[in-house]
């Protein structure tokens, strides 16, 4: 068996393990959708009514950016459980098996996928039944739901690494909580930037959140009519920008977090 | 015999605590090993080196004839480990613990389910197979976890301290459960802070503190170093139990007494075969002639816990706050 399907098959066997936890604790599933359906009615209902954005109903340009802040932190799922079964001990009953290095990781951050699918369909409805519309066609559309999986899924790498670090989930839920935060609203998740100071406009034109949204809410077709091109670089080239990220990402946290695994348990 | 098990000079060091310190054991093909010591000795350090869960500073070590530092995959194919902490899955079912470890030692689809029900059947767990894990007993939890090391059929079987925290019921259990599995041929390495424990299932028995060896041997060789009978004495009035130490020290006429203010008991191990049953006679005439009421007394085979003390000067069960610098030592 080649190293590759071996810690493919690995993966689905810790994935499926996963996914069962989610189907016995469903007040798991129940409060990770909850959280977005309130984020969506807040939005919507009480900035809504005060952030007036020509060209386009507040709705519309509010759900792609709700959609990304959501799926980074559903990412942060696999920081938590990670360092959950660091401390329970089951990682180590892990590496006391001749199962694939990676396979933990891989079938940790799978299952998050599938978490980040649920809750993106269950947004989605949230959204259409308050007035959110798909403007362009449902390629389009997929896309769009693709690079908000492909970013957060890459985002649960660094995640992984974290929890693996910090070995305790109720920290990783509280650090996660006080950087994704401020990453999501320093950002045109929720607002337009036009008027954002110098400094924080810079740093929400680089974010790749804003890039994530920006492509999303092209793809939905939610762009603000006759609202005037880009100028930051990021998100002119917005998908490329993300993939770009993504990559990246994977190609330096993968590894690191496979090392954190292999000693994590060590000490 | 082949040696299914061998450490040579494992040294592991967190800052400047050696938690092995220059380690040697060998275990014997089929038989069972306890490694015997008190909370923070590095029995756990250990295991988690054999088992390829740490890696030493120095040393070498070898499992079933495999390098464990050159091969550790190949290692993880031949061993079981049940840990200090049941390593379960509390959402999973039992028998859904049990498939899983099944498919990750690739034995395959059908052999893992079946393997499951059997473990399941064998650690009389059936009637809990198909509920999570989190309403499980502590002892249940325990019983699924040595299943869950079973699975592939280990060659050696590693067991972190396999009856810490449970109920005198479910340890006679898991006595039980392991007497079987050693029947059945399987070579295992145990640890313990449980004398009765060592006494009860090991063939030989390693003594460490402080991440050395202090002394090995088969129990009753363990036995032999400190002495034969224990004679005890338990005073009525605790003001007298200096004068019934005297009495009983020159009666017995060495071995250094034991005593324990806190229960008004006083022992002294015999030497050699000497029979206890003079010295104890000659004891209560000396005491009664003395006028020193006597509450209770006893005559004794040496237990571990004696060898212990004879060993290292202090007890090998103390108290549970060392259990934290166990925990942060070796986690």
């Amino acid at each position: 068996m080649s190293v590759l399907t071996q810690s493919l098959g690995d993966g689905a066997v810790v994935a499926k393990r996963n996914l069962i936890k989610v189907k016995r604790v469903p007040d798991l599933l129940v409060f990770t959708t909850l959280s977005p359906i309130m984020f969506v009615l807040l939005f919507a209902f009480v900035f809504g009514s005060a952030i007036p954005i020509p060209g386009v109903n507040y709705r519309e340009f509010l759900m792609a950016g709700i959609f990304a802040q959501t799926v980074v932190f559903g990412s942060t799922i696999t920081g938590y459980s990670l360092a959950e079964d660091l401390q329970k001990g089951i990682i180590d009953r892990f590496r006391s098996l001749p199962m694939s290095q990676s396979a933990v990781l891989v079938g940790r951050t799978t299952a998050d996928v599938a978490n980040n699918v649920i809750v993106l369909v269950v947004m989605s409805i949230t959204g259409l039944l308050v007035g959110w519309r798909i403007r362009t066609s449902i390629l389009e559309a997929l896309g769009a739901y693709v690079l908000l999986l492909l970013f957060a899924y890459a985002f649960s790498w660094v995640m992984a690494y974290v929890g693996l670090a910090v070995r305790a989930p109720e920290v990783v839920n509280n650090a996660s909580f006080i950087v994704i935060f401020p990453l999501t609203f320093i950002a045109n998740t929720f607002v337009p930037t036009t008027n954002f100071p110098p400094v924080l406009k810079a740093f929400a034109d680089w974010n790749p959140i804003s890039s994530v949204t920006y492509a999303a809410r092209t793809l939905f077709g939610n762009l603000p009519a006759g609202a005037p091109e880009p100028t930051a670089w990021p998100l002119q080239h917005a998908v490329p920008y993300v993939l770009l990220w993504v990559v990246g990402i994977l190609v330096v946290f993968v590894p690191l977090a496979v090392r954190q695994y292999r000693r994590a348990a060590s000490r | 015999m082949t040696e299914a098990v061998i450490a040579e000079g494992l040294v592991k060091t967190y800052g400047s605590i050696r938690a092995l310190d220059g380690l040697d054991l060998a275990v014997p093909e089929g038989s069972v090993l306890a490694l015997l010591g008190p909370n923070g000795a590095g029995k756990t350090t250990c295991v988690r080196v054999l088992t390829t869960l740490l890696q030493p500073d120095a040393g070498r070590a070898q499992v079933a004839g495999i390098d464990v530092l050159r091969r550790p995959r190949d290692v993880r194919k031949v061993i079981g480990l049940s840990g200090q902490y049941a390593a379960v899955d509390e959402y999973l079912t039992g028998y859904e613990n049990l498939d899983m470890i099944g498919r990750l030692y690739h034995v395959g689809r059908t052999a893992a389910r079946a393997r499951a029900r059997g473990l399941l059947a064998q650690f009389r767990l059936e009637d809990a197979a198909d509920r999570p894990v989190k309403t499980y007993s502590g002892g249940m939890r325990r019983r699924l976890d040595l299943a869950g090391a079973l699975v592939a059929r280990p060659q050696v079987l590693f067991l972190d301290e396999p009856t810490t925290g449970l109920d005198p019921r479910s340890r006679t259990d898991m006595w039980q459960v392991l007497a079987d599995l050693v029947a059945a041929g399987t070579t295992v390495l145990l640890t313990t802070q449980y004398l009765e424990e060592a006494d009860r299932l090991a063939d030989s028995v390693v003594v460490v503190d402080h991440g050395q060896v202090i002394a090995r041997g088969t129990s009753d060789e363990l036995k032999a170093q400190v002495g034969g009978e224990v004679v005890e004495i338990v005073v009525a009035d605790p003001l007298r139990l200096g004068d019934a130490t005297r009495v009983l020290v020159t009666v017995a006429g060495g071995g250094g007494p034991t005593v324990d203010e806190h229960v008004r008991k006083v022992s002294v191990a015999l030497k050699g075969d000497r029979p206890a049953a003079p010295v104890l006679v000659e004891s209560l005439r000396e005491l009664d002639a003395q006028g020193i009421s006597v509450r209770d007394v006893a005559v004794r085979r040496p237990t571990l816990d004696d060898v212990f003390l004879t060993l290292t000067g202090h007890a090998a069960e103390e108290p549970t706050g060392d259990a934290e610098l166990e925990t942060a030592g070796t986690r």
